[in-house]
């Protein structure tokens, strides 16, 4: 085998959904929808889909929180305790802000690289850019694309079944 | 204690670092001998303590030079002298800086060339022999007030030597007055020693006696010493003054009079006392002289009136006709014999000198101190009579007009740097010993005279030790010598006093008519007659009414400034027969109508880097016949003067800041002070306490003591190593001052009240700048300080911003100094020199509160009450400051917080200040 | 390829993109101004001045460094100046775009779409100008750092009580996740100009920066997600902002620092401003990149209305600062207050009132929402009135505070104004460059809208 896989071109969203449906339906495990712009319902179509950032963005916060707020009482309680003003060593209620902040932050970034990471991004090079057609998958339109290595895979078999579907192209995607 | 090991090994390090880069030339060769409460060798980071006496003005006041390895840093007042008891002026706590001044004269000077001392000493033999031929005729010599024995002795043998030779006198601030008034009244000069601490009803004529003179400090105490309501009956003090002065701050009852009115005042006075006066009309004060005369009548044996320099010598006469008539003789007041050698009208004398000038009959004249080309009066046209001179020798610091005129120019030591003895005013004799060899290779005024003289001494030590045999004749008995150098005095040297009695005081004078506008010249309160024009810290020193600092200004009235159309800044012409001169307009409320206050000693050209070309030269108005009140003619000249000053706002805007209260009402209600509003503190607080089991240090500034002499001020300057930043810089409101003295006006029943509050940190136990630093750079100690942490503060000015008291202090540029050499011998090397970018404050001269502990420790125990003084507490002359530990029950400071008059300052903000004031107590005279 | 333009009929306050667009001429028309559109003379005219300001800047730094703070009119007792006002000023702008973006994402305002980018790369500039100003205002700046929890070798922390080291908390988390956020929108529109690149090096760097976005379904969907969360954080980020800013005064004692309104009345300030200066940059940006039909008439006339609203949250904070004043009955409060309306202040107060509370009322008639001029003036007027209102709360609440005997007055210097021009100068250069090499608005967004219009 040395091709990568299929490509099919489709002109509407409308069409890229119903395509992957089908191609689910057939059976197809391994199948990728490509679209420029984030379309409703792909994501079920295109086969089981498990959203794990919510998750991973709490953890960010609780870790950045609480070791927020523990750096603070470490240090100026146990660590260096001072006479600042006269206040107490533990003043908790001006350790708040610095723990929300804290917070926020550790957040964010879990929010930002857990979606990094789980889209396997940052990835420079894929196999798809080798299609010059690709390209348009950042502007107008809309791509399912079948891998060679799916299980139920055949080659001939896989061709026909996506020319069922009415592709305005189909593409050979070199590995 | 590890730690305070560690800071020894950090002073050592200091301390000889300093001294590496010090220009320091060491101690003397001759034997000095330090103080004895001071240890007996030096040790390294340990200062020493010398006793001597500087001139103010030719009398004596005692202190103690602090020396850190051998470099004079620091002056304290001498306890055991009685013109000082242990404080000082501002004056004496500039003269080490004036020591270190690199300005200071460095070498002699033939027609402005540099000479060497040799060539001046062939030169002077030349003449001298000539001149001795002609049994001294034509040698002339000029000196100030002389209150020296050694000098008295070398004049007389002068006399001896050149018979025909003749000696003048000349101080700008003279006391030609007092002395005509005390020959009027006596028949001979006598001097007159007040004893205010025995006054209960005191009268003052135009004379600020707490300050700028000799005795100001003495008298500040005597007199402080009977205004304190907790400690028995308060003296009623009445002031009738031109220009606002000290006393007339601190007065009960105070009238602001042009001088011709004074002098009505007096004469009324007079008369209603039973003594025959030309003048018949009524009090220009019918309601003041009233009050005054039923308190003075009321207090015999108790009441002193104490008249002024500017009154002319038949008031002075009369006054102590009346002071006798009072009944204060030997009690409020005593006669002594006079202090100083040979007293004279120092006017007559100047003109003397000028007018045998101009008739040729002078051959040389030397003028050991002084710079009349500067200072004598206008119309004697000094400075071009002396080029006319043939051979001229000015003996002095700084290489200043006069020496400009003259022939020879002889750099004067300082008198840290020679040897020599000065009587104070009561006659004390105290010996001057040098604390460190002439840095510029100057020559004492002693040394210049046994030239003159042609003797074989020719060192000063020598003079003054011969001298000091001849009186004491103890032989070869070194003890006494030494104990009189390690005192500072000669004990029971005092001038004992006589008794004479007043002769009824000549009816032939008549009182001077009102002047349309009449010019008052007074001596400046930081530069005093000029001598100090190039001394960078008394430059900057507030004036204690105006906050002027880098200028002088004419005070008026704003009475007198509108009907000359005039506001502050204005530039206004000052016009006086020919002479003119253009000067910036201040307005004061208290000043008298009608008059107009020029201090002297400004306009200098000679004077050096800070001091030539500031200010306006009231001396060029200023002529023999009339040298302290003048009539005097002023027009607008539409230009501005860019005045300076650190305080812009004089009310206190209603808030509870200066809290006052009369005699009758404190007698009332004690607690005034913190009574209702005024003091607010919530009960209750969610904060800990933090425990201060070792020391809990805290302050009390009695308001009732502090005269607003600005000398707590710049001795904190002095040891806390504070920069001077400059006229631009103090004009964006950028001073340095660690401890600030604030003046206020408060209208109160009539009466226009000036106040002054000393504010220096006040370590607040709750301290709002210590919450909002973000580094820790301003922290609490365990004792209760609120320190600052140089290294640490990155300079975010929040503190500032959250001091209410605004009390912090800020590096916004390189303030301290980084290229003078002599400068840097001058620091403190106990306290750390701030860089730019970094925030001060009073520490509390935290200093000497480590030494204090680290010189207990070694003795194994705590730091006993009044060991410890904060720079402030130690020079203040009325004692208004007291410093200590709180934890320490019989400390008087605890006992002072106890008192009623005892409140914080902004109470209301919770912040528990350590620093707390006594409130004011004014013992006005209730009508009944 | 002949794609049918659909139909654009849609709700009522919804924002139609014009008829006749399709996917491909959204994506060309806003990426080739990134591409191949040539930069023209009003561009160049605007840059080269922006950035002779920013070189001034520079310069002032260097000088501030090497002579120190007092080259500034500060002093005691007004410690702080114009750096204090400039960095509460800048930081109050770099709000807007995060609001844009984040809360009326999450109100599902369509119209934000066409905005938010700009918008937030907008908050991104003035945050980081904003926070060079606290370290520019230290004493011994090269010592900034020693606010951060760093293990230092005298085992020092942080003053955790003290308002700036929660500034600088706030600050840079702020920073952080407003670029975090920023980029994260970015990234499918530089796959777009990756895959649009006409050169070789467009193509590296854009590539670099997609970091091999694909658009793959699930990619989008964890996108999606991660973006409605960092929305979701910065909404009350945004506020939190702000409030610590205004506690660096509120935790002071000052009269006129020392206020409990200030956290809510400096947010409101800051969305006013950050409103406003949107205003100021979609006006010129509309203009010269033709994009009418992206920014249209209803998006200036809804950040009018939002103008309107937070102007009046502004006049209320400072009706209740007076009122509270007098109903305290806190001598030092009340003379505050009076002194900020006659005092040697007042003119610059007066000019505030005029700029923030009088001048937004003409917002009331459609007419004025609708004129691009007056909205285009408006939006600089009110600028300017915030920063009035910043050097307001910092300097007349210093100059005369408890102690009259230390009351004093603060006279700016040339630098104090070079320093505040040359920041003004740096965040255009810094927007210029941002127009020139980003996409300004956001491409894939407007496809969305695209599509759901047609399918609508």
């Amino acid at each position: 085998m040395t091709g990568y896989g299929l490509l099919a071109e489709f002109k509407t969203a409308e069409d890229l959904v119903e395509a992957a449906r089908r191609a689910r339906a057939a059976g197809y495990r391994r199948v990728e929808a490509y679209s420029p712009f984030p379309v409703e319902g792909l994501v079920e179509a295109v086969g089981s889909y498990k959203d794990r950032i919510p998750l991973l963005t709490l953890l960010g916060g609780i870790v950045g929180g609480a070791g927020g707020y523990f750096m603070q009482w470490y240090s100026a309680v146990v660590a260096y305790p001072i006479d600042q003003g006269g206040r107490p060593y533990h003043s908790w209620p001006a350790f708040i802000p610095v723990t929300f902040e804290l917070a926020v932050l550790g957040a964010a970034l879990a929010a930002f690289f857990g979606m990094l990471a789980l889209n396997g991004l940052p990835k420079l090079y894929h196999p798809l850019f080798n299609v010059p057609e690709f390209e348009l998958a950042s502007r107008s339109r809309f791509f399912l694309f079948i891998r060679y290595d799916d299980r139920r895979h055949d080659a001939p078999g896989a061709r026909d079944f996506l020319a069922s579907l009415q592709p305005l192209r189909l593409m050979e995607v070199p590995r | 204690m590890s730690d305070l090991d560690r800071r020894d090994v950090l002073k050592l390090l200091a301390a000889s670092a300093a001294l590496a880069t010090g220009a320091c030339s060491g101690p003397p060769e001759e034997k000095i001998v330090p103080f004895a409460r001071a240890p007996e060798m030096a040790i390294p980071g340990k200062p020493l303590f010398y006793a001597t006496s500087v001139s103010s003005r030719g009398y004596g006041m005692g202190v103690l030079v602090e020396t850190n390895e051998g470099r004079p840093t620091k002056v304290e007042g001498n306890p055991l002298h009685p013109a000082s008891l242990g404080s000082t002026d501002p004056f004496t706590q500039a003269a080490v800086l004036q020591l270190w001044d690199p300005a200071r004269s460095q070498t002699v000077l033939h027609e402005g060339q540099v000479a060497t001392w040799p060539q001046f000493l062939a030169a002077m033999e030349a003449r001298l022999t000539e001149l001795e031929r002609a049994r001294g005729a034509g040698l002339a010599l000029l000196t100030g007030t002389v209150c020296s024995p050694s000098l008295q002795w070398q004049l007389t043998q002068l006399r001896e030597r050149y018979p025909e030779a003749r000696w003048y006198q000349y101080d700008p601030l003279h006391a030609d007055n007092e002395l005509r008034g005390g020959e009027l009244a006596f028949g001979r000069a006598i001097d007159t020693r007040y004893r205010l601490d025995r006054v209960q009803t005191l009268l003052t004529l135009d004379a600020d006696f707490l300050s700028c003179e000799p005795y100001s400090v003495r008298y500040a105490r005597d007199f402080a010493g009977r205004r304190n309501p907790d400690r028995g009956a308060m003296s009623r003090v009445y002031t009738v003054e031109s220009s606002p002065g000290l006393i007339g701050a601190k007065a009960d009852h105070r009238v602001a009079l042009p001088p011709s009115r004074i002098e009505q005042l007096v004469l009324h006075l007079a008369r209603a006392l039973g003594v025959e006066t030309p003048y018949e009309g009524d009090s220009p004060e019918p309601r003041f002289s009233a009050a005054l005369l039923e308190d003075l009548r009321r207090s015999p044996g108790a009441a002193l009136i104490l008249p002024g320099r500017a009154l002319p010598p038949q008031i002075h006469a009369l006054v102590h006709m009346l002071n006798h008539r009072l009944g204060g003789a030997g009690t409020t007041f005593e006669h002594i014999e006079p202090v100083a050698f040979m007293p004279t009208p120092q006017l007559e004398s100047i003109r003397a000198l000028s007018e045998s000038i101009s008739a040729g009959e002078v051959r040389m004249l030397a003028m050991l101190e002084g710079n009349p080309a500067y200072d004598a009066p206008a119309d004697l046209d000094f400075s071009s009579r002396l080029r006319s001179v043939p051979e001229t020798v000015h003996v002095s610091l700084y290489v200043d007009e006069t020496s400009a005129n003259c022939r020879w120019h002889v750099p004067r030591t300082h008198e840290f740097e020679a040897w020599s003895d000065l009587r104070g005013f009561d006659g004390t004799l105290g010996i001057v010993q040098p604390v460190i060899a002439p840095l510029y290779g100057g020559h004492s005024v002693h040394e210049v005279l046994n030239v003159l003289l042609r003797s074989s001494t020719n060192s000063g030590y020598q003079t003054v030790r011969a001298h000091w045999q001849r009186t004491f004749n103890h032989g070869g008995d070194d003890e006494q010598w030494r104990k009189a150098l390690r005192d500072g005095i000669v004990a029971n040297t005092a001038a004992t006093p006589v008794t004479v009695s007043p002769r009824p005081p000549s009816t032939g004078f008549t009182p001077a008519k009102a002047e349309s506008l009449a010019a008052i010249f007074t001596a400046d309160s930081s530069l005093l007659d000029g001598r100090f024009a190039n001394n960078v810290w008394l430059q900057e020193l507030p004036r204690p009414m105006s906050k002027l600092t880098w200028d002088n200004a004419a005070y008026v009235s704003p009475r007198t400034a509108a009907r000359l159309g005039v506001a502050t800044g204005d530039e206004i012409e000052l016009q006086r027969g020919q002479r003119a001169v253009r000067a910036g307009v201040w307005i004061l409320p208290t000043h008298a109508d009608d008059c107009i206050t020029l201090p002297l000693g400004y306009g200098r050209t000679h004077a050096g880097p800070a001091g030539s070309g500031v200010g306006f030269d009231a001396y060029r108005l200023r002529t023999a016949d009339s040298p302290w009140v003048a009539d005097i003619r002023v027009r607008r000249t539409g230009e501005h003067r860019w005045l300076v000053s650190t305080q812009h706002h004089a009310r206190m805007e209603g808030r509870e800041i200066v809290r006052t209260a009369t005699a009758e009402e404190f007698a009332r209600d004690p607690h005034f002070a913190t009574t209702e509003k005024k003091e607010r503190v919530p009960e209750h607080t969610l904060y800990p306490d933090y425990p201060h089991d070792s020391y809990q240090w805290g302050m009390v500034i009695d308001l009732n003591a502090c005269i607003g002499c600005n000398a707590c001020t710049i001795a904190c300057q002095a040891e806390n190593n504070i920069p001077v930043v400059g006229k631009e810089e103090v004009d964006r409101g950028r001073e340095m001052h660690w401890i600030r003295i604030d003046r206020y006006y408060s209208q109160d029943s009539g009466r226009l009240d000036t106040d002054f509050q000393p504010v220096p940190c006040m370590h607040c136990e709750r301290a709002p700048c210590e919450l909002v630093c973000p580094v820790e750079a301003t922290t609490h100690d365990s004792q209760g300080l609120n320190l600052q942490v140089y290294n640490r503060c990155i300079g975010t000015r929040f503190c500032s911003n959250n001091c209410p008291y605004k009390v912090r202090r800020f590096n916004f540029l390189q303030y301290s100094n980084e290229s003078s050499e002599p400068l840097k011998a001058l620091q403190n090397p106990d306290v750390t020199v701030r860089q730019r970018g970094v925030m001060e404050k009073c520490t509390y001269c935290v200093q000497r509160i480590q030494r204090g502990r680290i010189e207990a420790q070694e003795l194994g125990r705590r730091i006993a009450d009044g060991e410890v003084v904060t720079a402030c507490q130690a020079v203040c002359p009325t004692q208004a400051i007291t410093f200590g530990d709180l934890n320490d029950s019989h400390s008087l400071v605890r006992k002072l917080k106890s008192s009623p008059r005892n409140y914080s300052l902004l109470a209301e903000l919770n912040t528990r200040p350590r620093t707390t004031y006594l409130a004011q107590v004014r013992n006005v005279r209730t009508e009944s | 390829m002949a794609e049918q333009p659909s139909a654009t009929t849609t709700a009522p306050g919804e924002v139609t993109l014009p008829s006749g667009y399709t996917y491909t001429s959204v994506t060309d028309k806003i990426a080739n101004i990134v591409l191949t559109r040539r930069s023209r003379w009003p561009w160049f005219l605007t840059f080269s001045i922006a950035l002779v300001c920013m070189l001034a800047f520079f310069l002032a730094c260097g000088v501030l460094f090497i002579v120190g703070p007092g080259i500034w009119g500060i002093n005691i007792p007004v410690a702080w100046g114009y750096a204090i006002g400039n960095f509460v000023w800048w930081i109050g702008i770099g709000h807007a775009g995060t609001f844009i973006s984040a809360i009326l994402l999450l109100l599902r305002q369509k119209w934000r779409t066409s905005i938010n980018r700009f918008a937030e790369a907008m908050t991104l500039f003035a945050a980081g100008i904003a926070g060079i100003f606290p370290i520019l205002h230290l004493g011994r700046p090269w010592f900034f750092y020693w606010l951060v929890p760093y293990p230092d070798a005298m085992s020092l922390w942080p003053q955790w009580r003290s308002p700036l080291v929660w500034d600088f908390f706030a600050i840079s988390t702020y920073l952080t996740v407003s670029l975090v956020f920023w980029y994260m929108g970015l990234i499918p529109d530089l796959a777009t100009l990756r895959d649009r690149a006409k050169t070789r090096t467009q193509q590296l760097i854009y590539g670099l920066f997609a970091l091999g976005w694909r658009g793959e379904a699930r990619h989008w969907a964890r996108h999606q997600s991660a973006y409605l969360l960092m929305a979701g954080l910065a909404t009350p980020l945004v506020v939190s902002v702000h409030s610590v800013v205004s506690l660096d005064f509120a935790i002071g004692n000052t009269p006129g620092y020392h206020s409990t309104i200030f956290p809510p009345y400096f947010v409101a300030g800051a969305l006013f401003s950050g409103f406003a200066m949107v205003l100021t940059l979609a006006i010129p940006l509309r203009h010269f990149f033709g994009l009418h039909e992206f920014i249209t008439m209803r998006h200036l006339e809804n950040c009018a209305k939002v103008l309107l609203a937070t102007g009046w949250f502004v006049a209320y904070g400072y009706l209740s600062e007076t009122f509270m004043a007098y109903y305290s009955n806190d001598p030092f409060e009340i003379y505050m207050v009076q002194n900020r309306m006659t005092g040697p202040y007042a003119p610059v107060y007066w000019a505030l009132i005029t700029c923030n509370v009088l001048a937004p009322q003409i917002m009331w008639w459609r007419a004025a929402r609708r004129s691009v001029p007056v909205l285009f003036v408006l939006s600089l007027v009110v600028n300017m009135g915030m920063w009035m209102e910043r050097f307001l709360i910092v300097v007349s609440s210093l100059h005369r505070d408890f102690l009259p005997s230390a009351w004093g007055l603060f006279i700016p210097t040339r630098w104090d104004w070079i320093h505040l021009l040359g920041s003004i100068g740096m965040f255009v250069v810094l927007f210029m460059l941002f127009i020139r090499f980003l996409p300004a608005i956001s491409i894939a967004e407007i496809r969305e809208m695209l599509h759901e219009e047609k399918s609508s």
